[in-house]
């Protein structure tokens, strides 16, 4: 935890005025507006590396908001802007010279619906290798998609099949191919939106496992609806209400010691 | 005149029918609406219905029958002058007789004599049939109307279940209608069925299919010489074919193209004003089309042409020079320009739906990957879009070989197996045009193979449509 927040701060401290905060990811005051309706006020959050961050709060509180300008998929929104700065590694990536599509091979993200394209299970894993042109030979994007699947926890089920179409897996297989699909271009951040509010329990707790064991690897945010799974899977949580962060911290302190009343009443189910 | 008048008094009846339902069954039930099992309306439309629609049915049986029911008796009882007449002069006689009392054509055959005994006797037969069918059936109607309302009144009470049986009726008016659609459809191509039997029995299939020329002679009398041509159809299909192909190649880039700029890349605001144009676009009559194709696109390509001719003349391409100084206005390639063009908005607005019909999910997973816009359309939104896509270019096609305006305007008429596009060349719906314009005999082989040719075109389109909608419906299942 110290060696990466020394990191962060080599990295960060030519390149910005404000103090860098530690976190691979790092978020200083930044506000979305849909059109003129502001949706994000002044959030301040730091997603450190290695370590799950879940994002809760009751519908429309923002945390999916949120989550979208950490890969600026908030830009392909007609009408929505962001202000304020989010720090990867440092680099403020709202910055004009950074490009959305390079940051988002850095920043992999996995939606509330499973969404394989229509293509082979292969080939949906070799999508991003493919334009990113990771591999150079067959062989090499062969590999790419067996380990990338083997690390999904997929590769069992699917090694024998690897050219049937992506969405004839049934819903949790889905999702993890997603997952595969998105770790196979290396990404030093995973986002994930609600990825279990469309599974049944058992496969719910496949994917749980997963983001455990992703966890020592990457920098994960998850965004979800269920307490018990932020309970469950994180390190960190956020609570977010009417588009600010109420209360950030380490999960346990947050689940059993929360600071806020709104954070409280949340957790223990008054509201939301 | 008579018809209109009880169609009117039919109406006001069924009306008052209506109110008066409502109100006796709201008194039945003392005024509150609430005991009732039906709301009043659907009491009143029900004693309504029983009015109007027996007798309806009544007088539209008799609207399309009435006619040959009264020929029929009219025949009953022949004189022995008609009697002794070839038959068809007797039809010629018969509907001379009708159309005098109707008022229409007569032929120019005098009567006299004996003949024209009977042609005045039946005249007053005809009147008198005429007369006492007519008021037999107003009188029926009436009837029907009153036996309706009198037998469906007593029922009328606060428990009746009036609203299940209006919507009854209303499901068996929907079906009426589809099966109207359905009939008419049938009934056309059972037509086209048997007209083309009839045109295959004086001309073998097989020499219709795949005979090289097409030359229907005009026979001005009967004895001529070459009264009798040649039915070969492949000039036609192949003219029909390369004018298809020259519109799909102009339509198929552009209208893709258009719906994925529209689409993707569009913002709201010039997709609001490109939208509605290109619809307008689709709104223009081929005629419009044709005579621009004739009077612009074909004088512009054929100057063109023959600039290009004129430069080429006296060098290595002397021959080629001078085949191209010597294009016409009417050319394969002006018609299919224009008919491109003309598809253009078709392809587009049906692709432009389908590729909205792809999942947003599927490009922001795309996007997410981080790749761009253009990636993202050729490697996911496309092949997800592909089979709607082709369905919709199917459906094109069959439009384009089905277009007959344009290609009379500016294709020319000469039947020509090329493939050519800088031929003058016929295809098969302007053949037909011109087989059946103008004063024709309807039982020779010039005329009869128009409905070999709407058959073989029918059968085509048919078979496209089919697969087109085959095509879109998969693509559909698939994201529903």
């Amino acid at each position: 935890m110290t060696a990466q927040r020394d990191d962060a701060l080599a990295a960060g401290s030519g390149t910005s005025a404000r103090p860098v905060a530690p976190g691979k990811v790092s978020a200083q005051q930044v506000s979305v507006f849909y059109g003129d309706k502001q949706a994000l006020f002044d959030v301040d959050l730091d997603m450190p590396d290695r370590m799950v961050t879940a994002l809760i709060g009751p519908s429309g509180c923002g945390k999916s908001t949120f989550l979208r300008c950490i890969n600026r998929m908030n830009d392909t929104i007609p009408g929505a802007r962001v202000v304020g700065q989010i720090n990867l590694d440092g680099e403020n990536i709202n910055d004009r010279s950074v490009d959305p599509v390079l940051l988002r091979a850095r920043v992999g993200m996995v939606f509330q619906k499973p969404n394989p394209f229509p293509k082979s299970i292969f080939e949906n894993v070799a999508y991003g290798p493919r334009i990113h042109g990771f591999a150079d030979n067959k062989t090499e994007l062969a590999d790419i998609v067996e380990s990338s699947l083997k690390r999904a926890g997929l590769w069992k089920e699917v090694a024998d099949r690897l050219q049937a179409p992506g969405t004839s897996l049934s819903g949790g297989q889905q999702q993890r191919l997603v997952i595969a699909r998105a770790i196979a271009v290396s990404p030093e951040v995973i986002l994930m939106d609600e990825p279990c509010s469309a599974l049944d329990p058992i496969a719910t707790a496949k994917i749980e496992e997963l983001i455990d064991d992703l966890r020592s690897q990457y920098c994960i945010v998850i965004v979800t609806h269920s307490m018990a799974q932020a309970a469950r899977v994180s390190q960190r949580t956020a609570f977010f209400h009417m588009g600010a962060v109420v209360e950030a911290g380490a999960t346990d302190e947050i689940f059993t010691n929360p600071r806020d009343s709104r954070t409280q009443d949340y957790i223990t189910g008054r509201f939301g | 005149m008579l018809i209109w008048i009880a169609l009117l008094g039919l109406f006001l009846f069924s009306v008052s029918a209506y109110t008066a339902g409502r109100r006796q069954v709201l008194k039945s039930a003392g005024g509150r609406s609430r005991l009732l099992h039906s709301l009043p309306g659907y009491h009143g439309a029900y004693l309504a219905l029983w009015a109007a629609a027996p007798a309806v049915i009544l007088l539209l049986l008799v609207s399309l029958l009435g006619a040959q029911v009264e020929e029929l008796i009219l025949r009953g009882q022949p004189p022995p002058a008609v009697v002794a007449l070839p038959a068809s002069t007797q039809d010629v006689f018969y509907n001379d007789v009708v159309a005098t009392v109707t008022g229409g054509q007569v032929s120019q055959t005098v009567y006299d004599g004996a003949l024209g005994q009977a042609f005045t006797d039946k005249l007053t037969q005809a009147k008198s049939i005429h007369l006492y069918l007519t008021t037999a059936v107003l009188v029926a109607a009436l009837l029907l109307a009153v036996a309706g309302a009198v037998m469906a009144w007593p029922r009328l009470r606060a428990d009746f279940a009036a609203r299940p049986r209006v919507e009854r009726w209303i499901g068996a008016l929907f079906f009426g209608c589809s099966v109207v659609a359905v009939l008419t459809t049938v009934g056309i191509v059972a037509s086209l069925v048997w007209e083309s039997w009839r045109f295959f029995q004086v001309v073998p299939i097989f020499e219709f299919l795949f005979g090289l020329t097409w030359d229907p002679q005009i026979a001005i009398r009967a004895d001529q010489v070459a009264s009798s041509g040649a039915f070969g159809a492949v000039p036609l299909f192949m003219g029909t074919f390369l004018i298809m192909l020259i519109a799909m190649t102009v339509a198929a880039p552009v209208g893709l193209f258009a719906a994925i700029y529209l689409s993707e890349y569009a913002g709201p605001t010039v997709r609001a004003v490109v939208k509605p144009l290109l619809e307008i676009l689709a709104g223009i009559p081929t005629v419009v089309y044709g005579f621009f194709a004739a009077l612009t696109v074909g004088p512009l390509f054929r100057g063109f042409f023959n600039n290009i001719g004129a430069q080429l003349m006296g060098g290595p391409f002397d021959s080629l020079g001078l085949y191209l100084l010597q294009v016409q206005n009417q050319m394969a390639l002006v018609a299919g320009a224009v008919m491109g063009i003309m598809l253009i908005p078709f392809v587009s607005s049906l692709s432009d739906d389908i590729i909205n019909a792809v999942p947003q999910s599927l490009r922001d997973g795309s996007l997410a990957m981080g790749a761009t816009r253009s990636e993202t359309i050729t490697r996911v939104v496309m092949p997800a879009a592909l089979p709607g896509v082709m369905g919709a270019l199917l459906l094109a096609v069959s439009r384009a070989i089905g277009e007959t305006m344009i290609v009379t305007m500016a294709a020319g008429l000469q039947a020509r197996a090329t493939f050519n596009p800088l031929d003058t060349v016929t295809t098969v719906t302007v053949q037909i045009v011109t087989l059946l314009t103008g004063d024709q005999e309807f039982d020779s082989p010039k005329t009869l193979s128009a409905f070999g040719l709407g058959l073989t075109l029918f059968v085509m389109t048919l078979l496209l449509n089919i697969v087109a909608l085959r095509i879109v419906q998969r693509y559909r299942e698939q994201y529903d």
